[in-house]
């Protein structure tokens, strides 16, 4: 495992609002080298807000503090807005949950994987091309030349999330964060994905950040897996650790998983117990 | 395993039903043009028989004979059912004949189409202003949402639609030419400039500019800035209005953010990414504010003495010139229903279920 | 006392229908209050309600009574808004304008409700051809242009307020039909109306007591939206003169006869369209407020 590509100590988002302050991320503390870790929590349980953070895209009114936030030496949090757009796209990128909506719809799928082209490595638009069409080789679209001039709304959503990834991936960030790629996908479809995933982010040698509510897939994907509840980190530990987890959350998570293996007449729930949210 | 991209592009049966559906909603749109047409020369029709000034004599005058009188009203179809008169009126609009002004004795189309111009004009140049303005003013105010900017527009747009047309005339004309002194006063031209320039297009603006002549061009303009600005204010208000409902709504996608994760900036974000997604709904807005800023005209000119349609409209109503007010309401009703019918066509034309799998 | 009260109106499960409503009533206003701009708003209308109703009290002057020697005098103590071409009070007349912009504002109100709501909620839980045929006539008359066919109707019928009601009514309702039958389309199909109809409900009865209601806080809305426009409308009949006719006083008249005049005695045309478009903005205030608080989506 390489040196550390990422490191955030004591995150802090918090939302004011008409009535009083939320919370979304509290003090959370992890590192990341080029290695996968997987983030799993429920809806509201900070995950998805501690994604864009990392990308300095936590929406207005959120207030972001931290002790440290470091990614490959670079101090995240005095970086200026022009600091943060030469990150993005090209050091660090993220892929979004449903491609129905995270496309432009106006645009042609090969144009908008250019434009990170175009934004980052100064390219001229004839090896602009050029690169889509291999990128879109790579996340193995058949016919690439024909889907570049697709609209999204023509493709399906398991083609859909490739060029995402394709979009994405193309300047060739050292960390991927990935918010629920697969979670808009049909089952038969998320693997593939899945798999295409995990053969590029191999290859490059990146870190890869999967958040999810799924954790079986994450689990299965992951070297590393962080629990998230209420805003807070309340486990961490190897994927293949996870049927020893400490905290009753993770413990809870686990045992409510169906397995085939082991048919039960109920499946088991997660009761609450409020001690977690402190 | 992985699909044939061929498969996925929009197969033909979904050709062939989006080319129905476009036929449909067409099809659709002449027949409701047709209806409402037809409904709106009802009204007028309603109304010409509403009037208690008595068509008849209008024509013979009222020394005439019962004999004459009764050769008028039979001449002129009073004597058919109501829904024959109505055909025979409708046949008439459509060849044109909109019936002779009493008060400039010429055919009613004669004078619409030497006044129509001015309002042209007046109307261009002010949805121009409308556009100009208004469009970068949404887009600024929606992408910084709840700032000052934001309220200032918001509070400028606001007066817009609060204000009545007629008393901001009145105002602007105290102040900027009464007061200041830097615009004209009423009318188009001053009184030794008309008829100097040759008539083209009757566009005053065009035709001095063609002849060269930049004098009677500096004079038109000053006359046309303050009434141009004041419908522009008016258009501009109501377009920025909507230019920000829509951008805030596109602002708010998945899309936008993930623009700028791949590195855009903000601004570049708000006018490449979401900004060509509104260029439908807004070409409809301008549309429909073209539309009204014709009725604005109206008022308009009556304030600034522009010798437009509203202003032929008006005097002609004071006057008790039925055919003409009735001619002019038919024209402005028409081109109102034509742009509003189109607007709506084009907006269903493009709605994204249509553009959906 | 007001603890146990406010507990009573805010409470998750009303006894009664009438404690619901209030309920309703006081979390509505309440809302409103708080929201800054329907705020001012309320209180504008609140005050062309104040001075159209004490008119007679608030003026030392009569509206009508004509002062030759005084005519065109400058705002002054004696005389605040100053007097017109005619000696008349301005202040007066503008107060006593209040009350014409009012009827004019209540009677279009009346006539344009109802029939949008009848028209409009018919042809939504009909459907089929009735819907067809209702919604033709609506879009004819929805793309009709306002003013131009108010002036036409002024023309042949003559000035006065009953026919620019008339005028602008006919011009206004279509919108309104639009709204309740949007509103009823998504309504009909609810489980309660599917109940009441089992219950062998008439189509009367589910109409007039069931979806109506419902429709009723968007028509209100949109109403209050549109009062300003309807105000701007009947102000620009009364400039060309065919509104309320002299010697009543309506302010877009008292704009039209204070134009000839503005270059010198500015006062004369510009309070009364001042009013005008303090009364306008408060309508659009309010109507936004209203929006914020009622319809949020489509805000």
């Amino acid at each position: 495992m390489s040196a550390s590509l990422l490191t955030i100590e004591d995150l802090n988002v918090s939302f004011p609002g008409r009535s009083g302050i939320t919370h979304a991320v509290r003090n959370a503390s992890f590192t990341l080298g080029r290695e996968r870790l997987g983030i799993v929590g429920e809806s509201g349980s900070g995950k998805s807000t501690t994604g864009r953070a990392l990308l300095g895209l936590v929406p207005r009114p959120g207030i972001v503090t931290a002790q440290t936030m470091t990614y490959a030496g670079r101090n995240l949090l005095a970086c200026s807005e022009r600091e943060w757009q030469e990150l993005r796209g090209r050091r660090m990128s993220m892929v979004m949950q449903d491609p129905k909506y995270s496309l432009n719809p106006v645009q042609t799928v090969g144009h908008q994987i250019s434009e990170t082209c175009y934004l980052h490595l100064r390219t001229s638009r004839e090896d602009a091309r050029r690169r889509t069409i291999a990128m879109l080789e790579a996340v193995q679209i058949r016919d690439p030349e024909l889907v570049s001039q697709l609209y999204p709304h023509q493709l399906s959503g398991g083609m859909g999330q490739r060029v995402m990834i394709a979009m994405m991936l193309i300047a060739e960030p050292d960390l991927l964060i990935a918010d629920e790629p697969t979670s808009a996908l049909d089952v038969t479809v998320q693997n593939e994905v899945l798999r295409i995933l995990d053969a590029l982010v191999r290859e490059r040698g990146m870190g890869l950040i999967f958040i999810s509510h799924n954790l079986t897939v994450v689990s299965s994907f992951c070297d590393r897996v962080l629990i998230m509840y209420g805003g807070r980190i309340v486990e961490e530990c190897a994927a293949r650790d996870l049927n020893n987890a400490r905290h009753p959350y993770t413990r809870a998570l686990v045992a409510a998983t169906p397995s085939l293996d082991v048919p039960r007449a109920e499946l088991a729930t997660v009761v609450r117990d409020p001690a977690w949210l402190q | 395993m992985t699909t044939d991209s061929r498969a996925i592009v929009v197969a033909s049966p979904q050709r062939r039903r989006f080319a129905a559906t476009l036929a449909q909603r067409i099809a659709s749109f002449i027949i409701t043009l047709a209806v409402t047409f037809v409904g709106l020369t009802a009204v007028t029709f309603f109304i010409s028989r509403l009037t208690k000034i008595d068509p008849v004599l209008a024509v013979v005058g009222d020394k005439a004979t019962k004999s004459a009188y009764d050769a008028a009203f039979r001449a002129l179809g009073l004597d058919q059912p109501l829904y024959v008169q109505y055909l025979i009126y409708l046949r008439r609009l459509l060849s044109g004949d909109f019936g002779v002004s009493v008060l400039t004795s010429r055919p009613v189309l004669d004078d619409l189409l030497r006044v129509f111009p001015a309002t042209f004009e007046l109307s261009t140049i002010a949805i121009i202003i409308g556009v100009a303005i208004g469009v970068p003013a949404g887009v600024i105010a929606a992408a910084r949402k709840g700032r000052w900017i934001d309220h200032v527009i918001r509070i400028v747009g606001l007066f817009g639609y609060s204000v009545p047309v007629f008393w901001l005339g009145l105002v602007g004309l105290f102040i900027f030419y009464g007061r200041l002194g830097w615009v004209a006063g009423t009318g188009r031209l001053d009184v030794f400039y008309i008829d100097v320039v040759t008539q083209r297009t009757g566009i005053i603006l065009l035709d001095a500019a063609l002849d060269g002549n930049w004098d009677v061009f500096t004079n038109a303009f000053s006359h046309l800035i303050l009434p141009a600005s004041l419908l522009g204010y008016f258009s501009l208000a109501y377009i920025a209005r909507m230019t920000r409902s829509f951008m805030i709504d596109q602002l708010g996608h998945e899309y936008v953010t993930a623009a700028r994760i791949k590195g855009n900036s903000f601004w570049r974000t708000v006018w490449r990414h979401a900004f060509p997604n509104i260029l439908v709904p807004l070409i409809t807005v301008i549309g429909l504010s073209y539309a009204s800023l014709l009725e604005g005209a109206v008022l308009t000119e009556t304030v600034f003495a522009w010798p437009g349609l509203g202003n032929y409209i008006t005097h002609a109503l004071f006057n008790s010139d039925m055919n003409a007010v009735l001619g002019g309401t038919v024209l402005v009703g028409a081109v109102f229903i034509t742009i509003n019918l189109i607007c709506d066509l084009l907006y269903k034309l493009v709605d994204p279920r249509l553009r959906a799998r | 006392m007001t603890d146990t009260l406010s507990s009573w109106l805010t409470t998750d499960a009303p006894a009664s229908r009438r404690q619901a409503v209030l309920g309703n009533l006081y979390r509505g206003g309440t809302a409103i209050l708080r929201n800054p701009t329907a705020l001012v708003g309320l209180i504008i209308v609140a005050l062309l309600l104040l001075a159209a109703v004490f008119a007679p009290l608030l003026s030392t002057y009569s509206p009508i009574a004509q002062d030759l020697p005084n005519r065109l005098a400058p705002p002054s103590p004696a005389h605040w808004f100053g007097t017109d071409e005619l000696g008349r009070d301005i202040l007066a007349r503008t107060l006593f304008g209040a009350r014409v912009t009012l009827t004019i504002v209540a009677l279009v109100s009346i006539v344009v409700a109802p029939i949008g709501l009848a028209v409009g909620t018919v042809a939504g839980y009909a459907g089929g051809w009735v819907d067809a045929v209702l919604m033709r006539i609506t879009d004819v008359f929805l793309a009709f242009p306002r003013l131009v066919l108010a002036l036409a109707f002024a023309a042949a019928l003559g000035p006065g307020i009953e026919n620019a009601v008339i005028a602008i009514s006919l011009t206004a309702w279509p919108a309104y039909a639009r709204i309740a039958r949007s509103e009823t389309l998504a309504i009909a199909q609810s489980d309660f109306i599917q109940a009441a109809v089992l219950q062998g409900a008439s189509t009367w009865r589910i109409l007039f007591r069931h979806i109506v209601p419902l429709c009723l806080s968007s028509v209100i809305v949109r109403l209050t939206l549109d009062m300003a426009g309807i105000i701007l409308t009947a102000a620009g009949l009364g400039f060309l003169g065919l509104g309320a006719q002299p010697p009543t006083a309506e302010w877009g008249a008292m704009v039209s006869s204070g134009r000839d005049v503005i270059l010198d005695q500015w006062w004369v045309a510009t309070i009364p369209g001042l009013a005008i478009f303090i009364v306008s903005l408060g309508f659009n205030l309010l109507g936004d407020g209203l929006r914020d608080v009622f319809d949020p989506k489509s805000a």
